[in-house]
Formats: structure tokens, sequence, C-alpha cells
């Protein structure tokens, strides 16, 4: 069974070979590479943690920008229901007071045109009291233009006297 | 593109000009299946291209001849050519007759060297036996070739890549880089890490290692003219291997690993005496396990390749030409077959035995939890 009998000088030369190539190699070749091939890995692990951070940090910001959209939004609509408001007020405030105004306007006339009657009232009566005075003094002028009609006048008076 | 179409230009050239070299070659006079003479021994062929070898034998008598190194009084060197083409002898042994050769004061036969030029034997219970001590064999064979091959490579490939990541620091990898940067993160992130736990770095150099080691071993392997290298498929290689990983799991093993071992729990005392060798073969029959897979399986896709290609020889001697030419084709699509399924393989049985490695390197330092 030579087949299954190791051969000093092959056990020899094995040994002597596979720990020279090991030696050599562990030196020359698999600690560069591993460190490598290790190095590149964590490189890319790197860059695809970074980008997937990147990525979060754009969702966070288009959140914000959401956010921020809908609170400029809602400052807006409440701006504008303020202007609405301060408007209407401002509209009402004013319908009122030109209404105060033209109340007040309207007594004042009202106020006048009474007195004003009043006074042409007053005028009238005076003009109409000088005026029957004129034309009584001109009809006891006329009435009396004459010593017959005086006497006749007198005399009537002093029925009446007479009487009673 | 261009790249791509350069490099594949390149390697069929390559392939040209070595296909070219050896048919130039190729003495001849030489015919495959060694001496005509002899009838074709299948078993014989398939053990000689699994086992290891003193040589790279490529086709016929062309062959790359390797140093022979023995630590015998000191340490005696010289080309394993002086062995293959010593003085020939033969000796009888258990009444059948080998050859071997002498030279330079050893003997060889059947790739092991004996001391002295010449073989002695001696009856032990019915049995001859080689009387004749062995040198210690410390020679560069084959599979140590192909092993230094693996190695040399593996440094070039991985040191390259190294650089590719100092020069593309910050940038997308390019190359050779994109070649292997999907099997070193297939074993942290699918090996190391799910079986060791957050300790995983300090075993990766060993599992890349191991992993890609056992991986170009294995491809080797299925080289064709490579003179057979099969150093994955040898059970030296893979028993240091093995080792390694044994060492190193209890060495970094915690005392819970241990604790479990000595007394498991939930197991009542009477049982212990039971139990304790169990979880003590337990240990052992781990790396054992590790060494035997690795080595079962890359040499059994081995032995099949080459089965399947003795068939052609077989029926070619039983049947004449014809017989041969006919299944050469039923071979052939096997082999093709089997070798892409031995690509799988390759892969697969580094896989393997790094992910068991990192499983024991994970229960020697699992913490408590119970």
């Amino acid at each position: 069974m030579e087949i299954v009998t190791p051969s000093l000088g092959l056990v020899f030369w094995t040994t002597l070979t596979f720990l020279l190539v090991l030696v050599i190699l562990r030196k020359a070749a698999w600690k560069p590479i591993l460190a490598s091939l290790k190095e590149r890995e964590e490189k890319i692990q790197d860059a695809l943690d970074s980008a997937e951070k990147a990525k979060e940090e754009m969702a966070k910001l288009q959140a914000s920008n959401e956010e921020l959209l809908k609170e400029a939004r809602s400052e807006r609509d409440a701006m504008l229901r303020d202007a609405r408001d301060m408007r209407d007020k401002i509209v009402n405030e004013a319908k009122d007071k030109a209404q105060e105004e033209a109340d007040k306007l309207l007594a004042n006339a009202k106020e006048n045109i009474r007195n004003d009657k009043n006074a042409a009232i007053a005028e009238l009566k005076n003009q109409v009291g000088v005026l029957a005075i004129e034309i009584a003094e001109k009809v006891l002028k006329e009435q009396l233009s004459n010593d017959d009609k005086q006497k006749a006048l007198v005399d009537r008076l002093m029925d009446d006297v007479s009487l009673n | 593109m261009n790249g791509k179409s350069t490099i594949f230009k390149q390697l069929a050239k390559a392939a040209f000009a070595i296909a070219a070299a050896t048919a130039l070659l190729i003495p001849t006079t030489t015919k495959a299946g060694g001496n005509s003479d002899e009838p074709f021994d299948a078993g014989a062929m398939i053990m000689h291209h699994v086992l290891d070898a003193h040589e790279i034998h490529i086709v016929g008598d062309f062959g790359i001849y390797l140093p022979v190194i023995l630590l015998d009084d000191g340490i005696v060197v010289f080309s394993s050519n002086d062995l293959y083409h010593g003085v020939e002898k033969t000796i009888t042994i258990d009444g059948k007759e080998e050859n071997y050769f002498s030279a330079n004061g050893y003997s060889f036969m059947h790739e092991h060297v004996y001391k002295g030029e010449t073989l002695t034997t001696e009856m032990v219970e019915g049995e001859s036996h080689i009387t004749n001590g062995h040198p210690l064999d410390f020679s560069i064979t084959k599979n140590v070739v192909g092993m230094l091959l693996g190695g040399l490579l593996l440094i070039l490939i991985m040191t390259q890549v190294a650089k590719g990541y100092k020069k593309n620091e910050g940038k997308a990898p390019n190359g050779i880089q994109n070649l292997i940067e999907p099997f070193v993160l297939f074993v942290r992130d699918e090996v190391a890490k799910p079986s060791i736990g957050h300790k995983y770095a300090y075993y990766m150099p060993y599992l890349l290692t191991v992993f890609f080691f056992i991986w170009i071993g294995n491809l080797i392997g299925l080289i064709p003219f490579l003179g057979g290298i099969n150093f994955t498929g040898n059970i030296a290689v893979t028993l240091v291997l093995a080792t390694f990983t044994f060492i190193i799991t209890s060495y970094r093993a915690n005392s819970g690993y241990w604790k479990h071992i000595v007394s498991p729990p939930g197991v009542p005392a009477a049982l212990l005496p039971i139990m304790l060798p169990i979880e003590i073969i337990g240990v052992f029959s781990k790396p054992i396990v590790l060494m035997l897979r690795l080595f079962a399986n890359i040499t059994a896709g081995h032995i099949i390749l080459l089965a399947f290609t003795s068939l052609i020889f077989i029926f070619a001697e039983t049947y004449g030409a014809a017989g041969g030419l006919g299944v050469s084709v039923v071979s052939v699509a096997f082999s093709i077959f089997m070798t892409f399924l031995e690509l799988l393989v390759a892969f697969l049985q580094a896989y393997v035995f790094t992910l068991l490695s990192a499983l024991y390197f994970g229960m020697a330092t699992e913490e408590a939890h119970h």
C-alpha cells in the first residue's frame, strides 16, 4: 500500500513550501488585500449611511417646509379675516356716524324751520296789527273827515250809552 | 475585449509552441506504454502516474530528470538521470523477476532508493524482503516541483493582486483583482465568518493560503503532459496540511474545548470511561478525515481519467487497432466529461478542506453558552 504511505521527503518539502508560501502571502498579499477590502466596504457603508441620512434630512426639510406653508396659509387666512372684520367695522362706524350727522342736521333744520315759521308768524301778526291800525286809522280818518259824520257818530255812541 | 483576445492568442501560440516542441523531442522509435514486448499493465501505469517520481515524465522516453537529495552520512546530491539510466540488474522477489538500476552507490527500484549497489533479499514468514536499508530521501520529486511551481504561481498572482489594491486605491478593482477578489470574499464571508464568528480575522491568512494552495495544486494536477504531478492527491501533502489545521486548532483551542473532551456536558459519570476515548479519537479523527478526503478525491479523479485512457490500450491489445479506435471515442468523451468534473472537484475539495478547517477552528474557540 505504497499509495497511503507518506514519504518523509515530501512531508519535509510540503511543510517547508507551505510555510514559506503562508508567511510570504500573509505579509505580501492577504494583509493588504483584506485591509483594502475592509476599507472599501467601510467606505461603501459610509456612503450608503450618509445617503440615507441625507434622504432623511430631505424628508425632514420637506416636512418642515410643509408645516411652514401651512402656517403661512393659516396666517394669511387670519389676516384676511381680520381685514374683512376691520373693513366691516369701519364701514359700519362710518354709516352710524353719517346717520347720526344726518339726524342732527335734520333736527337742526326742523328747528330752524320752526323758528323761522314762528318768527314769520310773529312778524305777520305785527304786520297785520299795524295794517289793521293803519286801516282803522284810515277808516276813522275817512269817517270823521267832516263834521256831519263826526256828529252822527257821536250821536250813535250817545245812543248806546243812554241805553245802558 | 481587446486585452482578452490578445491573451487568448498568446495562449494559443504558447500551446502550439509547446505541442511543436514536444513533437520534435519525442524520439520516433519509442512507443507509448513502455516496452512493446511486454503486455500493457494498466494498474502499473496508473500507479506510476499517481505516485511520486524522481523525474517529470512527459512522453515516451522524454522527461525532466530531477535532483536526488539523500541524507546518508551527509548530504548526497546527484541527478536522477544516473538512477534511471544506471546499471540494469534483476532481482527475484517472491518468484517474480524485477528490474532495478544502480548508480553512485545506491540502488533504485520502483522509485525507491536503497543503500548499496546490489540488492539482497531474505525470507521472512514466507515473503521476500529486501535487506538493504533506505537513505533518507529528500529528493526534489515531481510533486515537490509541482508544489514549488504552485507556490510560486500563488505568490506571483497574489502579490500582483495586492499591488492592484495599492494602485487602484479608492477606485474600482480591475484585471486580476476581479478574478481573485470573489474567492477571497467567498473564503471570508461564506467560510470563515459563519464558521468561526467574530474572531475569524486571525485565521484568514491560513484559510486563504490553504484554499488557494489546494486549488492551484488540484488544477496543476489536471494539466496533461506534466508527468502526472499530483501533489494534492499525495497523502504526504494532505498529511502536512491536515496537521497544520490540527496544530492551529489545538493551539488556539480555549478551555471549553478541552473541558468538552474530558467531561462532555450532560454525560453521566458512569459513561465517562467510554466517552473519554471516543472524544479523544474524535480530536484526531477530524484531521485524519481531512487528510484522507482530499487525498482520496484527487487521487480517485486521476485514476479514473487514467483508467479511461488505459481502456483504449487494453481494447487495442485484445481486439486489435480497430477495438482501440472504437473505444477511444467513448474514452475521450468520458475523459472530457471527467476533466470538467475534476475542474469542479478541484474547487470543491479546496473549499471543503478550508470550510472544515474553519469549522474546527470555530468549534475549538466557541465561547461556552450552556
